[in-house]
């Protein structure tokens, strides 16, 4: 789904100075286009023009070389995704009907929206027996932006408008939902329009970063680009300093896994003791028959009392997920004092090792 | 109100009266009145739900369609409102009379007294129900695809229920007071008891026409508070 934005302006009122001033962007196909710039710069009303909450004054709009102002606005907007920083669920409603509202528009059958909201559940991670019918008022922050992102996914849009959706999120929260959203993009490759005032969430979630200001658009350009050439000092003050620590937003845990020294709950500790010889890091994991982490085996826990590793090994804890930046796993290791962070996917399954070594050698080529 | 005024007009002409020492002047007779004209005051009772069911359920109609149709047209919301008002402030005579020339005497004039009244507060619950819900919903609602038309039946008005339902109330303990005037120009019910009494100085009569009408007013309170609260607050 390319989205095209052509010489888009917007005056609110007549003598005021435009909110978007001939703005010209382009969104390829499966593309997260962050929108970033300070409060007021004219993201959202960009953002509302593509569904036509708000109605250009001037400049064109093209999904899939569709004028949409020759589209009729609610079946423009049922093919869009909309997710706003307020969430803005339906309180009457239980969660399950919010999840259906865009499926009930389009009068799907009822067995295949009750099989549509499960399905979304479990991919927002949220249980679907535990969750359908609860109300939005039960639920914490980040569920109820799970909730917003899942009601928005409901009928498969190919395009998805977000504005600031983690916004309101406490930062721990806020992280782990960008990294649950990132792991569903990589799955679903929508089309995504993504506003924040964030530089470091832009740098994160972006594929493509549009900078702006005072309605205009500054710099377009991938993470990469940006880092390495801003164009100007507009750009270069919104990034800030310390391009080496704006990099650990850009670099996911994936592109620096080692693979870990594991043995098997079974095993014994005179087999355990021979895997620790060989791992530098003297870190040892335990991972059952399908990769599922199960503990985590240290010299100290094999000077413990015990015949098999099951025995012995301790819980694991220094985790993130797979779709972690270096940034995730550099604040795991530093609230545990540790030099290591482990990195697992789906349920719980084992994908690599984190170390600090590795994330210093992959900043130092990134600055090449 | 009117319905202290005609209690209170009970107690100063029962204070003057003054009566003997010793003879009984209240629970007695009233009761003896109970038991001997119970038929009647059954039919006036009946009466008295009838006038106040028709009144209100025209008046929801009126008054939230009005109260919707003001949401969309914000500067006309509070001139309306305002008329509603001013219409409360009427005395009900008066407007009883005003309504003659339109409506005649009877029923149908005191159904539309009513219904008047009636608009302030079904006016204002809808307007301001409407209004008090929180813009993210209803711009997450437009922003999915949701047409006007489903917004207001789907998400509007389902919200502004519980204060709606309040605004309900408030009219229909209203009506039960204002209903007795309306026995004046023959629209039935108990207020007949009140003004017949009141020409034949007939205590038990007025007190019976006064304590059914507070009890009409008091049981409609409790019911419609009760529905009010087993509606969801969000
Ligand atoms: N409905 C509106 N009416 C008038 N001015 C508006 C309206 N919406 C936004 N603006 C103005 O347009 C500018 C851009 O707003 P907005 O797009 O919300 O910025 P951002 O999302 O980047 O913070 C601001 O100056 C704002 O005051
Ligand atoms: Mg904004």
């Amino acid at each position: 789904m390319v989205i095209k934005l052509e010489n888009l302006t917007k005056i609110f009122q007549p003598g005021d100075a435009p909110a978007v001033d001939n703005l010209t962007l382009e969104v390829d196909e499966g593309d997260t286009c962050v929108l970033v710039g300070p409060s007021g710069c004219g993201k959202t009303t960009t953002m509302k023009m593509v569904n036509r909450l708000i109605e250009p004054t001037d400049g064109k709009i093209y999904v899939e070389n569709e004028d949409v102002s020759k589209k009729n606005p609610i079946q423009l907007r049922l093919n869009i995704g909309y997710v706003i920083q307020e969430i803005g669920l339906f309180p009457h409603m239980s969660i399950a009907e919010n999840i259906a509202t865009v499926p009930r528009e389009l009068r799907w059958p009822k067995q295949k929206i009750q099989e549509r909201v499960d399905e979304l559940l479990s991919m927002v991670g949220l249980d679907p027996e535990l969750f359908r019918n609860r109300r939005p008022s039960d639920l914490s922050g980040g569920q109820r932006q799970r909730i917003g992102v899942a009601r928005a996914l409901s009928a498969d849009p190919p395009l998805m408008l977000m504005d600031e959706p983690f916004g309101a999120l406490d930062p721990i929260t806020r992280s782990y939902l960008q990294n649950e959203f990132l792991r569903i993009q990589e799955k679903i490759k929508k089309t995504i329009i993504f506003v924040t005032h964030d530089i470091d969430e832009a740098i994160k979630m972006g594929t493509k970063i549009a900078i702006m200001r005072e309605g205009k658009l500054v710099q377009y350009a991938t993470p990469d680009e940006l880092l390495s050439a801003p164009a100007d000092e507009f750009v270069v003050n919104l990034i800030g300093g310390n391009y080496s620590i704006k990099r650990l937003h850009l670099i996911r845990v994936e592109e620096i896994l080692k693979e870990p020294f594991t043995v098997s709950p079974e095993d014994s500790l005179d087999e355990a003791k021979e895997v620790m010889e060989k791992s530098q890091l003297e870190l040892v994991l335990a991972v059952n028959g399908e990769k599922h982490l199960e503990g985590l085996v240290t010299p100290s826990s094999l000077r413990k009392e015990g015949e098999r590793v099951g025995d012995v090994m301790d819980t694991p804890d220094l985790t993130v997920d797979s779709g972690a930046t270096l940034n995730d796993a550099l604040s795991v290791m530093l609230t545990n004092g540790e030099g290591y962070a482990l990195v697992v996917g789906d349920e719980n399954r084992l994908q690599g090792v984190v170390t600090l070594n590795a994330i210093m050698e992959a900043l130092q080529d990134n600055e090449k | 109100m009117e319905l202290l005024y005609s209690m209170g007009h009970y107690f100063m002409l029962a204070a003057s009266s003054n009566p003997q020492e010793g003879e009984p002047w209240f629970f007695e007779p009233f009761f003896a009145y109970l038991v001997r004209r119970w038929d009647r005051i059954l039919v006036m009772t009946l009466e008295h739900f009838e006038l106040i069911l028709v009144a209100t359920a025209i008046a929801i109609a009126i008054g939230v369609t009005v109260g919707v149709i003001i949401s969309y047209y914000e500067p006309i919301a509070y001139p309306v409102i305002n008329v509603t008002q001013v219409l409360m402030t009427i005395p009900s005579i008066a407007m009883i009379a005003m309504l003659i020339p339109l409506f005649g005497i009877g029923f149908n004039n005191g159904v539309a007294a009513l219904v008047l009244y009636m608009l302030l507060p079904l006016v204002r619950n809808t307007y301001t129900g409407i209004r008090e819900i929180e813009p993210a919903v209803l711009e997450s609602a437009k922003g999915m695809g949701m047409s006007e038309l489903r917004v207001l039946t789907k998400i509007k008005l389902p919200l502004a229920l519980p204060v709606i339902m309040a605004g309900i109330r408030v009219a229909v303990v209203l009506g039960v007071g204002i209903g007795a005037i309306a026995a004046y120009i023959g629209a039935g019910g108990l207020g007949s008891l009140i003004f017949n009494g009141i020409e034949r100085v007939n205590y038990p009569m007025i007190w019976t026409g006064a304590i059914f009408i507070s009890i009409i007013a008091i049981v409609l309170d409790l019911i419609l508070g009760w529905g009010e609260k087993r509606l969801y607050r969000y």
